[in-house]
């Protein structure tokens, strides 16, 4: 019945053996000190002890140099960890450049992962082994948490913002997709799987589970559908607003002097909420869409504005979104 | 209480001077108020108890067979939020506190004794709502109470409990003010601050969180009662609000409040600690200005709940860095409390059973806290059983054990009787083992990747659950014995005799149970906490 309970977790990220490493360097010095300690207490419990209850003990009142030795010893030992600590949290934190980029939402109670040639799929993640991947996600209702436990990583799903957590698999096979923060009745019914797949494998899926069009394709669509276009003109600043060509990664300046980085976050707060952030030279006067546009969609916008690339010379539709070299974006360090 | 006196004279004592239901319900006296913070934290004790049984009896199975899942998410909300707020916070502060501070200081009474019956019915009135916030259909948030799930998905009691934890919160600000102006103002002649008890020390301490922070919470509910009922978007980003800002706001409080629960226990161990050793403390002044240190840091290190929720890389950096900074006066703590017991006189009576078994527990429920505050091992960790397990030996494994100590060693004040020492020690000994069985597997678990909070779990944890869930069974009949024995005391105990433990402190100067104005004769101090070795040392 007990058959096959571990007592370790898998390790199938990159990361995965760094957490590791880590635990165990801290598991070490907590389990001396613990030990050192116990052994102590008990030592001087057994010598010391006497059953008669009018005995005294030694007077004995303190030693600074112990005290600042306990105190100083321990805050170096410490600060070792807390540096280590930081290292893994970074490397965890900061995808490399090139990640193949997912887009997923968090409702109760289950997870939808959408890849940028369409397919989508609800509670399974199928992604290649090998290769970096970037989740970026947010939730439609309350909070939840993305949590891959052989992948040594999580994040909150927040509405209202985009998270992101990011893993490179090592291990091909299927591993835990939790929801890790208390999101209500369902709450543990909100899991799934990440299934890891060699890199053939993986186009082979993809090629099996082709969905409407690109996600890029799908955002071009909406753009059309929601009139975004009589104003974010392809080619050149429009009168009511910038063209929204090689914007993604760009810096822009705002009405209020600040510089913003276009990012996920950016592209979508301004769609929901476009006056929080208004370009410079523009007036307020984009309508929000708060309300109109789901999530998903806008995800679909997000990336269709990130395929918005030309090069310099090229004609502006010389990279169609359709192309799957969209599939990877190029990262800013954030 | 007082029926089994012995046929000589009667003593006149606070328990026995007025008998009426009125005269205990308008008392005044800190230590019949003592007695009825004990009466209802006990019973709330109980009803979490109650709850955490459920919880572990569901677990016991990866299936949700026992109870809904709706009704598995009240239990464990209802679990935290007895113990916290009804247990955890008032159990060492509203009920030793208020018994012995006054004693100890050799005062009459605490400096406000009507503010301070006050106090007691703002925390009854909070206790009630919240029970009738439980029986009236519950409530599923969590303890934690996190937005926007309570504001907008939860359609449970949450305003109810909401108002219950902001009604006992105000108990919980006068009687820290009451116990900070009593440790200022009713001093007797010659206890200066650096001779007073190091419980003393950590009440002080104590207060000052519970009158700085404790308004931090109170603002928090109010602020999710008003974005519940009238929909002003303060946390809710559907209405403009950020969910982050409900976290940094309890948090805020919720993380000093961790200090409420543990220091007042820190504070009564070493008190049982040099009783049981028959010597100072090592490092007396080490061990008081930790407990401030510890009052202080606190208030810093509250996002360290937070390194997943969306807070920036550089502030995770911070609270991690300020959270190691906090760790160093608790093991300063540990590190003084062992060395205290060196070429000690150490008496192996119940209490220092118990203060042992604190320092086991204590132990790794500090150092454990050295995993989950490290940023690259909290991403995994955070949200997962580990966290359980963590806060658990904290909480129960430190605070609780911590104020049975306490509680073991000023029964024999409290109430003149003597319970059983031999079923005192194995009560201890049951609870410690049956402790490490309940928790020692969540930490597993928790590496595991298990979440906090789940319903329905993967058939492969089953195995860590039922290990669990056989502990917590031995728990509770290790606490179930502790209220056998301690009743039966009060019916068949020996008289405890003024001072049974032949233990320093102005508490143990006065008769057991002691005068309704506790001393006969204003009692002066003329030396140091624990003087043990200027005592006529026996000659064998």
């Amino acid at each position: 019945m007990f058959s096959g309970t571990p007592l370790f977790p898998l390790q199938a990220s990159t990361l995965a053996a760094d957490v590791d490493a880590l635990y165990f360097f801290i598991l070490a010095v907590t389990a001396s000190v613990a030990i050192l300690v116990t052994v102590v207490v008990i030592y001087f419990s057994a010598k010391y002890s006497t059953r008669d209850p009018l005995e005294v003990g030694a007077r004995i009142h303190g030693s600074i140099p112990l005290e600042l030795a306990w105190s100083i010893i321990p805050f170096l030992v410490t600060i070792v960890i807390f540096v280590w600590s930081a290292n893994v949290f970074f490397d965890l934190q900061r995808p490399p450049d090139q990640t193949l980029e997912i887009y997923a939402t968090g409702k109760r109670w289950m997870w939808k992962f959408q890849h940028l040639d369409g397919q989508s799929e609800i509670n399974e993640l199928h992604v290649p082994a090998g290769r970096p991947v970037r989740v970026t996600f947010t939730s439609e209702d309350v909070l939840h948490s993305m949590f891959f436990p052989a992948f040594r990583t999580k994040a909150d799903a927040i509405p209202g913002r985009y998270s992101t957590v990011w893993f490179t698999a090592t291990a091909v096979g299927e591993h835990h997709l939790f929801c890790a923060e208390y999101c209500g009745t369902n709450h543990s019914g909100m899991v799934g799987k990440v299934i890891v797949m060699d890199p053939a494998a993986y186009e082979s899926w993809l090629t099996g589970n082709v969905g409407g069009g690109s996600l890029a394709a799908r955002g071009e669509q909406l753009f059309g559908d929601l009139a975004c276009n009589t104003c974010h003109l392809r080619e050149g600043p429009g009168p009511r607003g910038p063209s929204l060509t090689n914007k993604f990664g760009a810096a822009e300046r705002l009405a209020d002097g600040a510089t913003v980085v276009v990012d996920e976050g950016y592209v979508r707060e301004s769609i929901l909420m476009p006056q929080a952030k208004l370009v410079a030279g523009y007036q307020p006067l984009m309508p929000t869409f708060q309300g109109l546009v789901s999530e998903e969609n806008v995800m679909a916008l997000v990336e269709y504005v990130k395929s918005l690339r030309v090069q310099t010379g090229a004609a502006s539709r010389a990279q169609a979104p359709e192309e799957p070299a969209s599939r990877t974006a190029p990262q800013e360090n954030r | 209480m007082d029926t089994t006196m012995p046929a000589m004279a009667p003593r006149v004592t606070y328990l026995n001077h007025e008998h009426t239901v009125a005269s205990w319900l308008l008392t005044k006296d800190h230590k019949r108020i003592g007695i009825m913070y004990l009466m209802v934290v006990t019973f709330a004790f109980f009803l979490g108890g109650l709850f955490a049984t459920m919880i572990r009896l569901e677990l016991a199975t990866p299936a949700g067979d026992l109870v809904s899942s709706d009704t598995y998410n009240k239990m464990f909300t209802m679990h935290g939020v007895a113990m916290v707020f009804f247990v955890l916070i008032p159990a060492v502060p509203a009920i030793l506190g208020n018994f012995v501070l006054p004693l100890m200081l050799g005062a009459k009474d605490v400096a406000f004794p009507k503010l301070n019956l006050l106090s007691w019915y703002i925390f009854v009135i909070g206790f009630l709502f919240t029970v009738y916030a439980m029986v009236s259909g519950g409530v599923d948030t969590g303890w934690t109470f996190y937005t926007p799930y309570s504001s907008r998905a939860s359609n449970t009691n949450v305003v109810a409990t909401g108002l219950g934890v902001f009604i006992t919160g105000f108990s919980s600000i006068l009687t820290g003010l009451n116990f900070m102006v009593t440790i200022h103002r009713m001093r007797a002649p010659g206890l200066t601050w650096f001779r007073l008890p190091l419980f003393v020390w950590a009440i002080y301490s104590t207060s000052l969180v519970q009158i700085l922070g404790t308004p931090v919470i109170a603002i928090t509910t109010l602020a999710l009662a008003v974005e519940r009922f009238l929909h002003f978007g303060i946390f809710d980003p559907a209405l403009g609000g950020d969910p982050v800002l409900f976290q940094h706001m309890f948090w805020f409080y919720s993380h000093p409040a961790v200090y409420i629960m543990i220091l007042p226990p820190m504070g009564a161990i070493s008190e049982v600690i040099a009783a049981f050793s028959r010597k100072s403390i090592f490092g007396y002044s080490f061990v008081a200005f930790s407990s401030l240190a510890i009052a202080i840091f606190g208030f810093l290190v509250w996002a360290h709940h937070m390194f997943v929720s969306g807070i920036s890389v550089y502030s995770a950096l911070v609270f991690s860095f300020l959270t190691y900074a906090v760790a160093i006066p608790s093991a300063v703590k540990t590190f003084n409390w062992a060395a205290t017991l060196y070429r000690g006189a150490i008496w192996l009576k119940a209490p220092m059973i118990w203060a042992i078994s604190f320092l086991g527990l204590f132990l790794i429920g500090g150092l454990t806290g050295l995993f989950t505050a490290a940023l690259g091992v909290d991403v995994h960790l955070h949200d997962t059983y580990f966290v359980v397990a963590h806060f658990h030996f904290i909480m129960v494994g430190g605070a609780i054990m911590g104020y049975f100590a306490g509680l073991h060693y000023w029964w024999p004040k409290m109430t003149g009787r003597m319970y059983s020492d031999i079923w005192a020690k194995v009560a201890s000994i049951i609870v410690f083992v049956g402790f490490n069985l309940t928790f020692g597997p969540q930490f597993i678990l928790g590496y595991l990747g298990m979440p906090r909070r789940y319903h329905v779990y993967p058939a492969e944890f089953q195995l860590l659950n039922v290990l669990s869930s056989a502990g917590a069974s031995i728990l509770a009949f290790g606490y179930i014995l502790v209220g056998i024995y301690l009743v039966a005391s009060l019916f068949y105990g020996e008289e405890a005799g003024d001072n049974p433990w032949h233990a320093t402190g102005l508490e143990w100067t006065t008769q057991s149970p002691p005068l309704p104005h506790n001393f006969e004769t204003q009692p002066i101090v003329t030396e140091d906490a624990y003087e043990y070795s200027r005592r006529e040392i026996k000659v064998v």
